[in-house]
This record gives C-alpha cells, structure tokens and sequence, in this order.
C-alpha cells in the first residue's frame, strides 16, 4: 500500500514538476546571423550580449535590450561597420538566472572568442559574471544598476545604467525646492526596492530628510493599504515608493483609496507606460525621478540629450513597431560607447578597456552624459535624471 | 558489471576529461554537472532509500552556500573549515525538521521540507544584515589546497569529480551497511522493517541528514567557484529540478541521480544551442522538457539509470534489491502496474509467491 502511494505521489509531483517548466517563458537564445550591408568586409567584429531576455525577473529588461544591440549592430554595419570590418552581436540568454550567466560568459570569451561583453542585465546576473571578466581580461559593460557593479572600481567591469544613489539624489534636491523634509518611505522587499531604501536612508541627513517611518511590501503582494495605514499614522509630509511594476500602481491606487493627501514621490522603477496602464487615473500626480528617454519628445530644444533620444526613438519605432525605454537605451549607450572606443582602438581588449576609461568623455547617451574615468566606471550625474509627473494619464515634466 | 568497476569507470572518464578539455566553458558544464550531481545523489538516496521525498533541497544547498559566504567574506574563516561548519549547521537544520516530520507515515516530510526551503529563501531575502539580502554577498575567497587557489575552471574540476566520487562511495558503502539493509527493509514495508527491529525514523532520519551535508557540500562548493550567491538560485524552482533530476535519472539506482544531473544540465544547454537554430519556434526548449518528462513518465518510469530488463537471478544488482521486487515487472506502465496491485488494498505480493 505504502509503495503504491509513494509511486502515485512520485507521478504527481512529477506532473507539477512538468507543469512548472512548461509554466516557465521559453528559453531563447536567437543568435543574430544579420549578414552586413555596407561597405564594411572581412572578418567581423564580435562583441557578446548576455541578455536576460527569458525569466520572470529579466525578460522586461532583456528583451529591449537585445532588440536595441541587434538594432545598433545594423545601423552600424550599415554605416560601414568599425575600421571596415563588420559588427556580430552575438546575444547570449542568460534566462535571468545566476549560474547560466556565468556559463554564457564563459561560451563568449571561449568558443565566440567575443572582444567585449554588454550585459548581463540584471545586478545579480551581472555580479555572477564580475569574476570571470576580470579573469578573462575582458571588458564588460553591464546594463544593471546596482551601485555594488562599479563600486568599488574593477578594472575591467563598466555601467551604463544609473544607479540608484543618484536617482535618489535628484528626487531629494527636488524634494527640497517643494519644501518637504519629513518622509514616510514604502519599498519593494527586492533587490531595487531594498537598495533604495538604503540609498534613501544614507542620503537623509546630508539632504536634510527625515524618514519618520518605512514599511516594506512582497513583489506579488495585491493589497498595501496596511502599510500605508502605518505610514500615515507617522505623518510625514511626503511618502515615497521604491519598487518596480506592478506594486507601485497598487500603492498609487491605495493611496487614492485612503485618502492620503500628502504629496508621493517613486522611483525610476515606474518609470515606463505599463505604469500608466496599471494605475489608471490613480497615477495623475505621482512625481519620480526618470531618464529622460520617456519624456523625450517633451524636452526643451536645448536639452543636449534631445538629439539622440529622438534619434534612437525613431530607429526603434521604425524597426519593432513600439517605442523603447530606458533598459533598451542603457544597451545603446554600451553598444555606441564600444562603437566610438573601437572606432580608435581597434578590436583589442585591453585596448577597449583603455579607451572605455580614456575616451569616454561628455558621451551624450540615452540615459545621460558619460564621463568615464579610472576613478568611476559609470559617469552618470544627477542630471541623468529629470523629474517626471503624470497629468491625465500622460507623462509631463514636473519643473 | 559491479559497482566497483562502474566507480573506475567513472573516475577515468572524469580523469581523461579533465586532462583532454581545457576550455573553460566545457569545464564549467562539467563542472555544475558534478555539483549538482552531488545534491541529486544525497537526493536519490532519500528518494530511493527512505521512500522519502525533500522539497527544499535547493533550501539545503543555498543553506552551505550562505555559509560559506558568511564565514569567509565576515569573519575571514577558512573556506575548508567554513565548508565543515555550514554542513554541521546544515546536518542540524535537517534533524530538527526530520525528527518530528519522520516519525510519521506518509509524506510529511515533503510538506515539512517545502515549508523550510520556503523559509530559508525569505531569510536570505530578508535578513540583509547578514546575507545582504537580494543583492547578494559578492568577493567569496576560492578554495585552495597547499596553497594553491582553485581559481580556474580547470583546477576545480579537479575538485570536484573526486569530491563526487567519494560521496558516491560513501553512499555505495551506507546501502551496503546494516543501516542500507534497514532502509530496504523500511522502504518495503515500514511494519515488518520495525516488527523485525528496525528503529524506522532512525534511520529514515540518518539518510535525511546525510542528504541535506551532501546538499550543503556542494552549495559551499557553488559558492567557492562562482565566488558571488544571491537567494534567487536556491528557491523551490531548483528543488523541483534536482527531483526532476533524480526522477529523470531513476532513485533505485546510485547512478540515477548523476545521470540525471549530466543528461538535465547538459540538455539544457543542447537546448539553448538548438533554439539558435530555430528563432521563429520560441518555447522549443520547453517542449522538448515537456515531451521528454512525459515520454519518461510512461515508458521508463524507473528512470535511465536503471537495468533495461529485470534479472533474473536472486541476487539483482543495483544497491536496493529489494525495491526490484516491486510489482514493475514486464509491464512497464504505471496503469500496467497499477492494474497489476491487489484490488483489496494488501500489499502486493513478491513475484513468484502466490498470495
């Protein structure tokens, strides 16, 4: 009897087992065999991409992500390629997770003998690979945000994405033109939301802020109104909401719901369309520092920004028939960065990482101006971002 | 053909392996096939010794991970010593939640392990004063022996194939010892085993506790060679792999396990490469997951590892015996099978004696 229940038991679990997987996205990895179109000839050029285009927790990111490399790739190649040789992208799928990142960076620096890496696209994918890079010696420009990628500096990793300390950085300096000092903060239990949270709290008092209470949510939570309950009881003057989609547009519709009157702030965490779907009207006043790539068309004439953003928005329109984001615009960045170093430089590794630290100087990006140095492998400044508002279901700029 | 010689076997292959393969991408396959081979025979010896099953083996992994990673980046702990503790820590962990969950019948110990894998994944999330929470702990120091550090793909291999070896000796000689011969018994039939003086959650639990170490070993192990953790890794997803795994390559078997690790973490990548051929058909992966599990689950059950015909002979090979006699005979089918149990609910009878 006991066997016969261990067997049905077994056959169960095996069928949720297989229900599982056949639950997961699908795991592609679509090499891009894009043949070159201009002038450019000879052996290519290849540069690896260790994408997170499947998984639940990088598929938002990567699949941009890859769509704007491959795109680059094509413009490039088109445009005659780098010192006449065409461009290979050859993007890896990391599936979001640790240990298959690892395992693709060590297939692109071995088998695809790769001469630089963009990605991975998560922090914890891309802190998984630092490792092998810096053994290899091979330059990896990640497109994840964790402050841990480039500080402190290693020799051959790079970021393009902002990080959080100056998204937090911006949002306080705009606090402080409002006059609000006293804030209640509400995060996200992951990774972004609790890094946040840290950047918000070691930032406080230089800024001048005081965090009078900070509650946290769980990813897949549906309902956040005790929590703000508790925020409002400790009065602040402002709350604040660190997370990504789709908890913050359940707090935005708590908020509207217990008639909390005080001013909220986000992240940059909402800052995308899918934002606006979720929250309906309940969106309408929410300020969050964002990368200027949702607000492009918005900017006045003399942002220096404008040119690219619009420039990129129209290539992308054209090409995938919807408009990018700002994790599609952190892989042009890294993909033009290599364009304009190995334009110079040529195809040496070593001599890339050279030129990453040497050359990248008021590098006019997606999200923002790059000044690369052997001191900061990032170079972005508080003015990657601009404070972003909705009004009637559409983005504005706050000031 | 003997365990022993399947050991040899085993150990030259690994040996010509290492030797003929220098890339560190084959390596590093290798590699995660070792590791997570390891977790799946501590796995399969729960499975197929104790009729148990663990649903937070990936809990138990990421457990000798953290440790690792805590002892040595926090208090500089040697990596060796810190890969003995995070086992003890482990060990103990196990026996808390095996000694209630063991004494009893049936299957508490899958809810009781599904609950702690559950558990153990918040803590790492959510305790970041320690873990560093989903960010993880970055800059874990490589293992050395004499001095030597185990930095290179290479070199760690060389790790851990004799690691694995070992362990599977280790379990090879339990299932031969008085203790193999109670948990025959007790998979049989738990009354008789105890009737016949079997101390049952004793030794269900001893095999528990061994499975959870080999779980914490190779998570230390994970550690050393990535030299970065987060908690993503080791969350119920992973544990429904390893038993995919186990399942896959048959729990009756010593081998099952392995095979299961080699063929799942090997056909994952054969996979990806495969999808590079076909963009325009996305889930191909997971169909071919879907198709293989079903295909398994109907007509070899009992797993790859597993001998293709029953023996004959009165003392079958493999290191549980006394499973084989179980009513999987000539039909293969779990319907066959199932058909072929007493419809009175008594335990079905040996072959070859008549009820």
């Amino acid at each position: 009897m006991f066997t016969m229940i261990r067997r049905l038991t077994l056959l169960t679990l095996s069928l949720a087992a297989l229900a599982l997987l056949a639950g997961c996205p699908a795991k592609v990895t679509p090499v891009t065999p894009t043949p070159p179109q201009g002038v450019a000839s000879g052996e290519p050029i290849k540069i690896g991409a260790i994408l997170s285009v499947t998984g639940a927790a990088g598929a938002p990111l990567g699949t941009p992500e890859k769509n704007t490399a491959l795109m680059v790739q094509d413009l490039i190649n088109q445009a005659g390629g780098i010192q006449n040789r065409p461009v290979q992208v050859i993007v890896e799928d990391d599936q979001s997770d640790n240990t298959q990142a690892a395992t693709a960076a060590k297939k692109l620096i071995e088998s695809d003998k790769v001469c630089a890496v963009i990605g991975p696209s998560l922090s914890g994918t891309t802190l998984a690979v630092v490792d092998t890079f810096e053994k290899a010696e091979i330059p990896l420009i990640s497109l994840a945000a964790s402050v841990k990628i480039t500080q402190p500096v290693k020799k051959w990793i790079f970021s393009t994405a902002q990080p959080d300390t100056i998204a937090v950085t911006r949002l306080y300096s705009y606090m402080k033109t409002q006059g609000l000092r006293k804030l209640g903060v509400i995060y996200d239990s992951n990774a972004f939301g609790k890094s946040g949270l840290e950047a918000l709290q070691s930032q406080a008092s230089s800024a001048g802020m005081e965090i009078v209470a900070s509650e946290s949510f769980e990813s897949k939570d549906t309902d956040m109104t005790t929590q703000l309950t508790k925020l409002k009881g400790a009065q602040p003057e402002a709350i604040v909401c660190w997370g990504t989609n789709p908890g913050p547009a359940i707090v935005a519709k708590n908020v509207k719901t217990l008639q909390i009157k005080v001013p909220v702030f986000m992240s940059h965490g909402v800052s995308n369309q899918k934002f606006i779907e979720l929250s309906g009207p309940a969106a309408d006043g929410i300020i969050f520092p964002s990368g200027r790539i949702l607000v492009a068309s918005l900017l006045p004439e003399t942002d220096q920004q404008k040119l690219v953003l619009l420039e990129y928005t129209k290539f992308y329109e054209e090409k995938y028939r919807q408009l990018p984001d700002h994790f599609g615009g952190h892989a042009w960045d890294a993909m033009r960065m290599l364009q304009q170093v190995m334009n110079v430089s040529g195809d040496e590794p070593a001599a890339i990482r050279e030129g990453l630290e040497t050359k990248i100087k008021d590098f006019v990006g997606i999200s923002g101006i790059f000044s690369l140095s052997p001191t900061d492998h990032n170079g972005l400044t508080q003015d990657a971002f601009v404070m972003v508002t909705v009004k009637q279901g559409q983005w504005a700029l706050a000031e | 053909m003997s365990r022993g010689w399947g050991l040899v076997l085993f150990a030259v292959a690994a040996l010509a392996f290492g030797l003929l393969v220098r890339g560190p991408y084959y390596l590093n396959i290798a590699v995660f096939i070792c590791i997570h081979g390891l977790v799946a025979l501590g796995l399969g010896l729960l499975m197929g010794g104790a009729g148990q099953i663990s649903l937070g083996h990936a809990g138990f992994y990421g457990l000798g991970a953290y440790a690792s990673a805590i002892l040595t980046t926090r208090w500089g702990v040697n990596p060796w010593l810190a890969m003995g503790l995070g086992a003890l820590a482990t060990g103990l962990v196990a026996a808390l939640v095996g000694m209630p969950t063991l004494r009893l019948r049936g299957h508490y110990l899958a809810m009781g392990t599904l609950g702690l894998g559950a558990i153990i994944q918040i803590v790492f999330n959510q305790a970041d004063q320690i873990t560093e929470g989903p960010s993880g702990i970055t800059a874990i120091p490589y293992l050395s022996i004499a001095g030597l550090p185990l930095s290179t793909d290479h070199r760690f291999f060389f790790l851990v194939w004799p690691l694995l070896l070992g362990a599977m000796l280790l379990g090879g000689n339990l299932l031969d010892s008085r203790l193999g011969r109670a948990l025959r018994a007790l998979g049989e039939n738990e009354g008789a085993a105890a009737a016949a003086g079997v101390d049952v959650p004793r030794a269900k639990l001893a095999v528990f506790v061994l499975s959870a170490v080999f779980a914490s070993v190779a998570g230390s192990l994970y550690a050393h060679y990535l030299t970065y953790v987060s908690p993503s890794p080791f969350g119920f997803a992973f544990s429904i792999q390893l038993l995919v795994m186990v399942i896959l390559g048959g729990e009756k078997s010593l081998w099952g396990p392995l095979v299961g690790a080699g063929v799942l973490t090997v056909l994952h990548q054969v996979l990806a490469g495969a999808a590079h051929q076909f963009p325009f058909f996305d889930g191909l992966e997971t169909v071919a997951y879907g198709v293989i599990l079903v295909l398994f689950l109907i007509f070899r059950p009992q797993g790859l590892a597993a001998p293709l015909r029953k023996p004959v002979s009165t003392s079958p090979p493999g290191p549980f015996p006394g499973a084989e006699r179980e009513p999987v005979p000539q039909a293969s089918s779990p319907a066959a099978e199932i058909a072929a149990l007493p419809s009175d609910g008594s335990e079905p009878a040996a072959p070859g004696v008549k009820p």
